[in-house]
């Protein structure tokens, strides 16, 4: 549903995006992981249309976003991660408008208005000005309004920051249900790991460089087994210890040494026994999607 | 076709709907021209001789602040959502521009009401000439906003250009002195001032003095600087961005 093929693109000097390629299945909840200054945004704004890349090209739905834009338009919904509502207008009157920009007129846009705003759960605030509205409602309108002109693809940026726990939950409801009830292709980026590890795949991105690709299963499953860490006072000293006794890689990062291996119950006790004393605290945890980042940058994701 | 006029028609009706919702903007684009007017008119004894001057400036200022909402807007409004809709850019173009010249043109004849002042009685009749005037006045000066606003990153800068350009080029347009009375590079100035064909055309169908250049050039003139200001803003807003949201 989606094509990215080999997508560059440089601000001046400053390299944005290299040589990005990845594919989007239809019906699939995709994420972009990764830092602010990634490359997220950038990859957004080319895929919504409202840049031209340097090189490489991306077709969505089979369209090229750069030589048929208004194809593409049609075909895709956008979610903002600024607001894109008009404040002094209510919910309706943000959804009739943006009707309008897509031809929708009369009945046909009265029926879509309702169902949008019944699938959002935004019935009951039809008629409020959006000023009055909270974070986690402007997002369902946001949504709303993205979905009138029924698109194939919903592309949304950072589309939960800003939001509670409980509304980043409730939007995050609101995604599944759009894929198992319609269908639609969902494109999101996030630097938020709890909401990347719900998508069904995921492309990591730093520095404008794709880094991993996979599912996040497939992503922990690629440190396998588990990860140490240890707090002590001289962190670059235990690591370079640590690497000449057990022969691992260490990374030493946030004050503290990291050591991915498998049965790390089993180093830890070995470890602890042969620096007496130098160890303030030990950690162990199966993988997340931050250590997998850690592990192909150096770099943390938030 | 239909969808052009859908997409600009509800832009259009947007800017109402918001300024119907803002009532307090009126207020001040209307008051500051106003006690300018009656400080330097009733001053000078010559309230007549500002009043097209001092109409104008509403005008101005309405216009450029519905413009200066699009630098804003882009990024974080209304106007993301039109850059990726199929509606094309030139609808958003008109409707944006016929929308915030509405506004203008509504406090511009807030202004008019003011006339009696200057010793100006207008017959129901003669309404029609000068209120198609000041819409005329209104949309070139809205398409002056937009084609300024259009490349702006942010707010700060125009202000920079109202008070380097806007505001000068008002001074010299024949809303404090006639062209008549200026001298050497200041005529020439005015000469080739746009808004001096405004100032003019208003004091034309007002029947108030100093109303060189004449009537039918000032309205030439005023229309063709208008198209020109209207044509430039959509091919701005049509080209590709290959830097930030555009």
């Amino acid at each position: 549903m989606i094509q990215v093929q080999n997508l560059t693109h440089r601000y001046g000097d400053r390299s944005a995006l290299s040589n990005v390629s990845f594919e989007v299945r239809k019906g699939e909840i995709f994420g972009l992981l990764g830092p602010n200054g990634g490359g997220k945004s950038t990859l957004f704004r080319i895929l919504s249309t409202m840049m031209v890349p340097t090189a490489g090209r991306a077709l969505i739905a089979g369209h090229d976003v750069v030589r048929d834009p208004a194809a593409v338009r049609r075909q895709v919904g956008v979610v903002f991660q600024t607001q894109s509502l008009d404040k002094a207008l209510t919910v309706e009157e943000n959804l009739r408008a943006q009707g309008h920009l897509h031809g929708l007129r009369g009945v046909v846009l009265g029926e879509r208005m309702a169902r949008a705003m019944e699938r959002l759960g935004l019935a009951d605030r039809r008629r409020d000005l959006v000023e009055t509205l909270s974070g986690g409602l402007r997002r369902r309108v946001e949504i709303a309004k993205a979905l009138l002109h029924e698109p194939q693809v919903l592309l949304m940026d950072e589309a939960s920051t800003g939001l509670d726990p409980a509304a980043r939950r409730d939007l995050s409801r609101h995604i599944e249900s759009l894929r198992s009830g319609e269908g639609v292709t969902i494109l999101l980026t996030t630097h938020i790991l709890e909401e990347a590890g719900r998508c069904d795949r995921l492309v990591l991105l730093h520095q404008g460089n794709m880094v991993a690709e996979g599912t996040p299963a497939e992503l922990r499953a690629r440190i396998g087994g588990d990860v140490v860490v240890l707090r002590t006072a001289d962190t670059a000293l235990l690591a370079s210890k640590i690497e000449q006794r057990f022969g691992v890689r260490p990374v030493v990062r946030d004050g503290q040494v990291r050591v991915e291996m498998e049965n790390g119950h089993r180093f830890i006790a070995e470890v602890v026994e042969a620096f007496p004393g130098a160890i303030e605290s030990v950690g162990l945890h199966k993988p997340t999607l931050e250590d997998v980042f850690v592990d192909q940058t150096g770099a943390s994701i938030e | 076709m239909s969808n052009f006029f859908l997409a600009a028609a509800t832009l259009w009706q947007r800017e109402l709907v918001r300024f119907w919702r803002q009532k307090s903007r009126v207020l001040g684009v209307v008051a500051s021209p106003l006690v300018f007017w009656l400080l330097i008119g009733y001053g000078s004894n010559d309230l007549a001789r500002f009043y097209s001057g001092a109409l104008v400036l509403t005008v101005m200022f309405s216009a450029i602040f519905s413009t200066i909402s699009i630098i804003e807007d882009r990024r974080e409004g209304f106007l993301l959502s039109m850059l990726v809709s199929p509606a094309p850019r030139s609808s958003m173009v008109l409707g944006k521009i016929l929308g915030a010249a509405t506004l203008a043109w509504i406090q511009g004849l807030i202004f008019l009401a003011f006339a009696p002042l200057a010793g100006v009685s207008i017959r129901p009749l003669e309404l029609v000439p000068v209120a198609a005037a000041i819409y005329l006045i209104s949309f070139t000066l809205t398409g002056l906003g937009f084609v300024i606003a259009w490349r702006m990153e942010s707010t700060s800068g125009f202000h920079a250009i109202m008070n380097l350009l806007l505001v000068p080029m008002w001074m010299v347009s024949g809303s404090l002195f006639p062209m008549s009375t200026a001298h050497g590079w200041v005529k020439a100035l005015m000469w080739v001032n746009p808004l001096t064909y405004s100032i003019a055309l208003l004091n034309h169908t007002l029947r108030l003095p100093n109303a060189a250049p004449g009537g039918m050039e000032s309205l030439v003139v005023t229309a063709a600087f208008g198209l020109l200001l209207f044509l430039a803003s959509v091919i701005m807003a049509e080209q590709k961005a290959t830097h930030s949201a555009a």
